[in-house]
């Protein structure tokens, strides 16, 4: 962004007089309380180009873990740990920008995907359910929700509330959908992941698992689908992640800061070229960002009918005794995410070598936790690999 | 081809002046600023001389310290919500700073998590609301300017720092006249974005910024950013050598945790000791570059713009392996001081409870109808004892434990290794409990922080794996240090513990003299101190014949006295435990 457009003036909020801002979409007037006028939603702060995902320096791992995250949202998210300035939240951003856009019903308040309504969708479950089966519903293309769970989000925006406005101004018992509701579908990405309010991460836990979310509160009971890919990042120096919380991230990634100079002169100059003149930047690297979609969208009709072969299942119930990870879920996410990998490769069946490369980002968190082998669980990683692919 | 210090001779430049128009041209390239300097009128004319050079009528928003979350993010006005009867929404400071400058006061105070939410939001330029049924996307584009008043190695949390691109300390640097003209700054904002920057340039400032040892590649970027806003207020279009060292002396030098050249082959080899203020900067770089010269001249030059006070004061840091930034900034829980509110329960607020008024009115507001029957609509609302809402508290005040090991003598490797042990159990305990565990080691004349206050495993465990052993038992520098660490969690609103494991035969005393009967007397004058605190201590005794010089320390300290010859790990851990305060209810509701 330019100094130009850096300090260009902005009228000042008149303290005098509150700002009158939206609110659930609509600008409310506080001088005729009875009858609220509704004007046009507020203009969106102008659109912020973000910084091209294929333009990305380095960090192959947290960009094939995003990219196997988007091809099957099944392999349940990501977390991206490391080192402050790696790009982590630039990727994410970029990510959102890259994926292809989705189908979903006209007018579902949770973005139903057309012949397979979620059960516990109000709106689509009134449609008539054939029609919605049979794809006849009326459907447009949507892009996939990037949700951000802000730092300060408080509980009432995060699941849902009661409608305020509506029950102040007409006596209404309204649900106001939360984030959750928003990033049905899509991916709800908390940046500082480690700070979260605990009674946030409870909620979330219980979300993630269930797929579904289910609102008591203020008399109301609602419950509305919630099925998203969780993406979290985060500085391991500012605080742990609760162990049950990282459970849930199918994938995760230590990212850290390229040591190489050549490297680290590519960043600087790419992120240099960016903030001169985004708009530029972003149509120079247009190409490369929509081969990138273009496989996942091939990758994502593929997968479903991937084969897996016999090698490569047993390659990976092997490593997951050799590093003694508790439970099936290790397991399933390993071949998730190989099947994704060889998806995305353009191959037909899954090979030992898809189950070797995508090992550690699957695995690494759910090593049984010794309270200080935590920096060398990649290391453990890759020595169970190489003695189960005997390399 | 490599940049020629001698084409202008950077030191002694007024960097003070260069960061003003610097803040005043490309606030957004910059990020802000990290200003030490203790409250007076210098910091004062700073402050109203970028006031004066920056854009006319931009917003200075003060966000000072102990900001309530409401009032940063904004949300529902609730005088106006509740005056009008229906929802009003209220802006908050971020969003208000939009297109100006954000002045953090007491930056070394912010907690982690206000640190996290200002950081995020100066990045993305934007703030998203979700509170109080209110969703809002505002534009916050602002540059920070980080008011520090940190003594000693207190600094703001490095996430905040990190996207602080200056470094100024008013007391190395002084501000004497603004460098440029009003005028002239206007000129070279409307020249800046012309003003190119060639390739060589960004890889020497990277090269120098790699070799001051920063991990992180914002340093580098922001050095870029600083290096152009240098160029356009000397009139130039393309960035010379000039400008790009004095940005690596604002931007990269004062993060230094290495020193470039001869060290830098050689990271874990011993830092250089403190160099006496009056030591002058390198004025050469060294003759035997023999890796790679344009780092070494760039990154020389650097230092040499830097004030010799600066400079001494850096190395002195960078020798004993703290990072300014480092220290403190995962010390803090979130909020423990007023302590976080977790959540509402329908309750009386007249107990002393604060009122969740947004809650009350979410509560009330279904029943509106029914109770005002004929008047509803007429703007006011009628609430009920049984809609009241109070905030829910954290519910138990966090501790701190802090263990202060004698690294002294012979016994040093076995009691280390019984200390980390138990260090690293405890960790583990408090992985759960959300506590932190600290470590203070003396041997020789010193005591020394070599953890500081933390519940990152990671990070604990590469403090634990250097320590070393040996040397004399200065007993009484130890619990002074123990002492002021103490008073430190104490202001930050967590409880210390400390955990004492010596033989307790002091043999240095408090001003670095050896002698047994002077140091023993130290040790119980500053003991006697210690228990001033008032704060549970406990004295492990680790002598293999326990003896009564420990119980007599302990006495002094009122601490309990544990003598335990062969300290097992587990054993360690499970005096504590015994010890620790029993989690307690709400401290206040």
């Amino acid at each position: 962004m330019s100094a130009e457009a850096y300090g260009a003036q902005r009228p000042l909020p008149d303290r005098e007089e509150p700002l009158r801002e939206t609110l659930g979409g609509h600008l409310l007037s506080v001088e005729r309380a009875s009858r609220p006028v509704r004007a046009a939603p507020a203009p969106a702060p102008r659109q912020r180009v973000p910084f091209p995902f294929s333009a990305i320096v380095a960090q192959e791992e947290m960009k094939n873990a995003l990219i196997l995250s988007a091809i099957d949202p099944t392999i349940g998210g990501v977390l991206i740990f490391g080192d402050r300035g790696t790009g982590k939240s630039t990727a994410i951003r970029a990510l959102a920008a890259l994926l292809p856009r989705m189908r979903a019903i006209v007018g579902c308040p949770y973005g139903c995907e057309p012949g397979r309504p979620a059960a516990s969708c109000e709106h689509c479950q009134r449609l008539s359910l054939d029609k919605v089966r049979r794809g006849q519903a009326e459907s447009h293309l949507v892009p996939v929700p990037v949700v951000d769970l802000p730092l300060g989000a408080t509980e009432d925006r995060v699941v849902g509330a009661l409608d305020l406005e509506r029950a102040l101004a007409r006596g209404e018992k309204a649900f106001q959908p939360g984030l959750l509701a928003k990033a049905h579908r899509g991916f709800l990405y908390i940046d500082e992941v480690n700070l979260l309010e605990d009674h946030l991460v409870d909620v979330l836990l219980d979300v993630a698992a269930s797929g579904e979310n289910v609102v008591e509160r203020e008399g109301l009971s609602i419950r509305h689908p919630a099925r998203f890919v969780l993406v979290g990042s985060g500085n391991p120096e500012e605080g742990e992640l609760r162990p049950q919380l990282l459970d849930r991230f199918g994938l995760s990634v230590d990212v850290e800061t390229p040591s190489d100079l050549e490297t680290r002169i590519e960043v600087v100059r790419r992120r240099d070229a960016f903030d001169r003149d985004p708009e530029a930047f972003a149509d120079a690297w247009r190409g490369r960002d929509a081969g990138i979609r273009r496989r996942i969208s091939a990758a994502r009709k593929k997968v479903g009918s991937m084969t897996t072969s016999e090698a490569a299942l047993r390659r990976a119930t092997e490593l997951c005794i050799a590093l003694g990870t508790d439970g099936l879920r290790g397991e399933l996410t390993l071949i998730r995410a190989a099947r994704a990998l060889a998806a995305y490769q353009g191959e037909d069946s899954v090979e030992e070598e898809h189950v070797r490369i995508v090992a550690p980002m699957a695995l690494r968190h759910r090593l049984r936790r010794s309270p200080l082998d935590d920096s060398r669980a990649t290391a453990r990683v890759e020595r169970a690999i190489g003695e189960v692919f005997g390399s | 081809m490599t940049a020629d210090p001698a084409r202008k001779d950077p030191a002694g430049a007024d960097l003070a002046g260069l960061a003003l128009a610097v803040m005043a041209i490309a606030p957004e390239a910059a990020g802000g600023i990290w200003l030490r300097a203790q409250p007076g009128p210098d910091r004062d004319r700073w402050l109203a001389a970028l006031r004066a050079h920056a854009l006319p009528a931009v917003p200075f928003r003060r966000m000072p310290a102990g900001i309530a979350e409401s009032r940063l993010i904004g949300g529902l006005d609730l005088a106006a919500t509740l005056a009008s009867g229906l929802p009003v929404t209220e802006r908050g400071l971020l969003a208000e700073a939009d297109g100006g400058y954000l002045v953090i006061s007491m930056a070394e105070r912010l907690d982690p998590w206000q640190a996290s939410l200002v950081s995020a939001t100066a990045e993305t330029g934007e703030l998203h609301v979700e509170r109080d049924g209110v969703t809002q996307t505002l534009p916050a584009h602002f540059a920070m300017v980080a008011l520090d008043e940190g003594i000693d190695d207190e600094a703001p949390p490095a996430i905040l720092t990190e996207r602080l691109g200056l470094v100024l300390d008013l007391a190395h640097a002084p501000f004497g006249e603004p460098l440029f003209t009003v005028d002239a700054v206007a000129a070279a904002r409307a020249r800046l974005p012309a003003v190119a920057t060639s390739a060589r340039i960004i890889g020497e400032l990277c090269a120098a910024a790699a070799g001051f040892g920063l991990a992180s590649l914002r340093p580098s970027l922001q050095a870029v950013g600083v290096a152009r806003a240098l160029a356009a207020l000397h009139g130039r279009l393309d960035v010379a050598d000039e400008d790009a060292i004095l940005a690596a002396a604002l931007v990269l030098a004062p993060r230094a945790v290495q020193w470039p050249s001869r060290q830098e082959q050689q990271e874990e080899a011993p830092p250089p000791l403190p160099q006496d203020a009056d030591t002058p900067p390198p004025e050469n770089p060294p003759e035997d570059q023999s890796g790679d010269p344009p780092d070494d001249v760039m990154s020389q030059s650097a230092l040499a713009a830097l004030p010799a006070g600066l400079l001494a004061d850096l190395k002195a840091r960078a020798a004993s392996g703290r990072q300014r930034s480092a220290g403190k900034a995962g010390a803090r829980e979130k909020n423990a001081r007023r302590g976080r509110a977790v959540g509402v329960k329908p309750g009386d607020p007249r107990t002393g409870a604060r009122l969740g008024l947004i809650d009350t009115l979410r509560a009330a507001a279904p029943w509106q109808k029914l109770r005002r029957g004929a008047s509803f609509g007429d703007g006011t609302i009628a609430v009920r004892r049984e809609d009241f809402r109070i905030v829910r508290r954290r519910a138990r005040r966090r501790t701190t434990t802090l263990f202060i090991v004698d690294a002294s003598g012979s016994s040093a490797l076995q009691r280390l290794g019984e200390a980390k042990g138990a260090v690293q159990l405890l960790l583990a305990e408090c992985y759960v409990r959300r506590d932190e565990v600290a470590l203070i080691t003396f041997r020789g004349r010193v005591a020394e922080m070599v953890l500081p206050p933390t519940r990152a495993l990671a990070r604990a465990a590469r403090a634990l794996a250097g320590l070393a052993g040996g040397g004399g038992t200065p007993l009484a520098t130890a619990i002074d240090t123990a002492r002021q660490v103490a008073e430190g969690i104490m202001r930050s609103g967590r409880t210390p513990v400390l955990v004492f494991m010596t033989d307790a035969r002091a043999n240095i005393g408090r001003d670095g003299q050896p002698g047994r009967e002077r140091a023993m007397a130290d040790a119980r004058q500053s003991a006697r101190e210690l228990a001033a605190l008032g704060q549970t201590t406990i004295l492990i005794d680790t002598a293999n014949k326990p003896g009564e010089a420990a119980a007599v320390l302990a006495d002094a300290m009122e601490a309990r006295y544990l003598p335990l010859p062969y300290a097992a790990p587990e054993m360690v851990v499970h005096a504590v435990s015994q010890e620790r305060p029993a989690p307690r209810a709400a401290q206040r509701a």
